[in-house]
């Protein structure tokens, strides 16, 4: 391969990287901004029912866009309502995994010894059980409200973050600027949450990104299977449930909250994947 | 390799401890305690209640609770199920079967496909292939596996008519090979997807980095042929990561069994388990929590004993 074919599959990789970050990217913000301003944008009341416009599909009216559910609910309506809930739940329970996870990973990178022992021996032990498992064990034990939702998510799913914080931390605790804090008189707390965190956020920052993709991926799943976000209130999930039941008469009511959920972990994973290799070429899949 | 063999099998005792610890405390979580599901039964009296928690030992010491459970737990004792007081091992055990047979079935199509992309993809990085397949499996990796399952059943069961749309076996053909594999390729296609997703990223990363050791450039030095290169001397490199992967991925295996199950009706251990959820039954939720864990950590201890096996320097370190 010449010098040149060389130098420019370089700039088609970085580019293609790129790009599918961006895409990634733009995808996070339109649903973003879509839930946002759901209750502007949505052209009719997600609950109100209207028994004599059944079962429409979509494009068939030009007041309901893409079409009615079995009681006559705008399907449109109710996406753009069920992403702002399905996308509250992802980005709560992404910050509830951060948090959980950066302080496990800080706390068992920084203090050493017994305490990491312990903490990563506590990690080890959480992974054993299948995340969907553990999700809805403990969902079916408490009252689903849209934060016991998110905050069930998050506190099954932070494990790897705190690994991964905990290798960065350990990594830069041997550091220079690390030394002169303690010099300085610095508290461990301090030194911590004040030196570390900081220098630590671009794998929690992908990570993080990922979290969301990974969350509104399991809110679906135990919505669906009706332990997450109850009827009446809309989440794509238990629009699902709800369109299985005609589902081979009416199958639009099934794909196009399918498409909701897998465009937005598209979009978060793309977004998380670029950030990876812009920000810390050590975490890329690509070596 | 005993040396190695003891040491890794004593970590496995602390993961274990910590795995029936959080069991055991799930269970007390409930609300209403593990008996809540007679509290709702208006049939049954108060003083029965406190008979079955007289019975159960539930009015003892937690740590006896506990000391006696996990001794049960190893021991084959697992408790019996509220509803038709079964062994709840036994239960459990029944659906084993299926759900392995769906797990081993999607996983042998994830290696084989997923190697074979992975290793393309190494062999050829940065091709219209290679930037296909790795954004390909980002997409794979986005879908809703029930999601994707319900929009097979509705493609190949319902408009073509081609596969039946849930089940084991039809009506009165219980027991034949044939149409339980007829039944078995939309579970495992489902199923496979997003494992595949995942084997083609990791296998292209670890043949990428074994590829781009000094002892191919050796190996392609001496003249060996790049069909004996990749085979013999990359591949054997590659596969300890994926040994490791193979351990890592069992708990996202058992998740997605449990939602392929659910949509398809499979009778495996998933399916055993939401419906355990719906009827309240702690002990088979339980059960099956401590089963799939063991399984997790008895799938990591072989993967590792394997790595071990094909790397001196794994066990000797």
């Amino acid at each position: 391969m010449s010098a040149q074919a060389a130098a420019s599959r370089r700039v088609w990789r970085r580019f293609m990287h790129h790009r599918v970050a961006f895409v990634g990217g733009i995808v996070v913000a339109l649903l973003l901004s879509a839930a946002l301003f759901a209750p502007v944008l949505a052209p009719q009341d997600p609950t109100l029912l209207d028994t004599s416009v059944r079962f429409l599909a979509p494009f068939a009216d030009p007041r309901f866009l893409l079409g009615t559910d079995e009681l006559g609910r705008d399907t449109l309506s109710r996406l753009l309502h069920g992403g702002r809930v399905s996308l509250t739940v992802g980005l709560v329970a992404m910050a509830t995994t951060v948090l959980t996870g950066a302080v496990i990973g800080i706390a068992a990178g920084y203090l050493g010894g017994v305490a990491d022992t312990l903490l990563m021996r506590f990690v080890d032990t959480m992974l054993c059980f299948p995340q969907v498992f553990l999700l809805l064990v403990v969902a079916a034990f408490v009252p689903p409200t849209l934060l016991s939702i998110s905050l069930v998510i998050g506190l099954t799913s932070w494990m790897e973050v705190s690994r991964i914080v905990r290798a960065e931390i350990l990594n830069l605790k041997e550091q220079d600027f690390v030394a002169a804090a303690r010099a300085l008189g610095a508290s461990r707390a301090r030194i911590m949450f004040r030196e570390l965190l900081p220098n630590a956020a671009a794998p929690i920052l992908v990570a993080a990104t990922l979290k969301v993709a990974s969350a509104v991926l399991m809110e679906s799943y135990i919505s669906y299977l009706g332990y997450g976000v109850q009827p009446p209130l809309a989440s794509w999930g238990n629009m699902l449930t709800n369109a299985q039941g005609y589902f081979d008469t009416v199958p639009w009511l099934a794909i196009l909250p399918g498409i909701a959920i897998t465009a937005t972990v598209m979009g978060f994973n793309f977004l998380g994947d670029g950030l990876r290799d812009a920000l810390d070429p050590r975490l890329r899949m690509d070596p | 390799m005993i040396g190695f063999l003891l040491r890794r099998l004593l970590q496995a005792v602390p993961l274990l401890i910590g795995v029936s610890i959080i069991g055991f405390g799930l269970m007390h979580l409930a609300p209403g305690g593990p008996l809540a599901v007679y509290t709702l039964n208006p049939t049954i009296q108060a003083q029965d209640i406190e008979r079955i928690r007289v019975l159960f030992g539930l009015d003892q010491p937690v740590h006896i609770q506990y000391a006696k459970w996990a001794s049960g737990i190893f021991t084959g004792n697992w408790g019996y199920t509220f509803f038709g007081g079964r062994p709840v091992l036994g239960v459990i055990l029944e659906r084993v079967p299926a759900t392995l047979l769906l797990m081993g079935s999607a996983l042998s199509v994830a290696i084989v496909v997923g190697l074979a992309i992975g290793v393309l993809g190494a062999t050829r990085r940065y091709s219209v292939f290679d930037i296909l397949a790795t954004s390909g499996a980002l997409v794979a990796l986005s879908f809703p596996t029930f999601w994707f399952g319900l929009m097979a059943i509705y493609v190949f069961a319902l408009e073509l008519r081609w596969l039946p749309s849930g089940g084991m076996w039809e009506l009165g053909e219980e027991g034949s090979i044939l149409s339980l594999l007829r039944h078995l390729i939309l579970p495992t296609l489902v199923l496979a997807l997003v494992i595949t997703a995942t084997w083609s990223r990791y296998a292209r990363s670890a043949f990428l980095e074994a590829l781009q050791q000094d002892f191919m450039r050796t190996a392609r030095a001496k003249g060996l042929s790049p069909r004996v290169r990749l085979l013999r001397h990359a591949f054997p490199n590659a596969a300890k990561p994926l040994i490791a992967l193979l351990g890592v991925e069992l708990p996202f295996l058992f998740s997605g069994a449990l939602v392929t199950e659910t949509i398809f009706a499979w009778p495996g251990m998933g399916r055993l388990f939401v419906d355990a959820l719906t009827m309240k039954e702690y002990p088979i939720l339980m059960g099956m929590m401590m089963f799939t864990a063991i399984f997790v950590i008895v799938g990591n201890l072989l993967a590792d004993i394997a790595i071990a096996a094909i790397d001196p320097r794994v066990r000797l370190s």
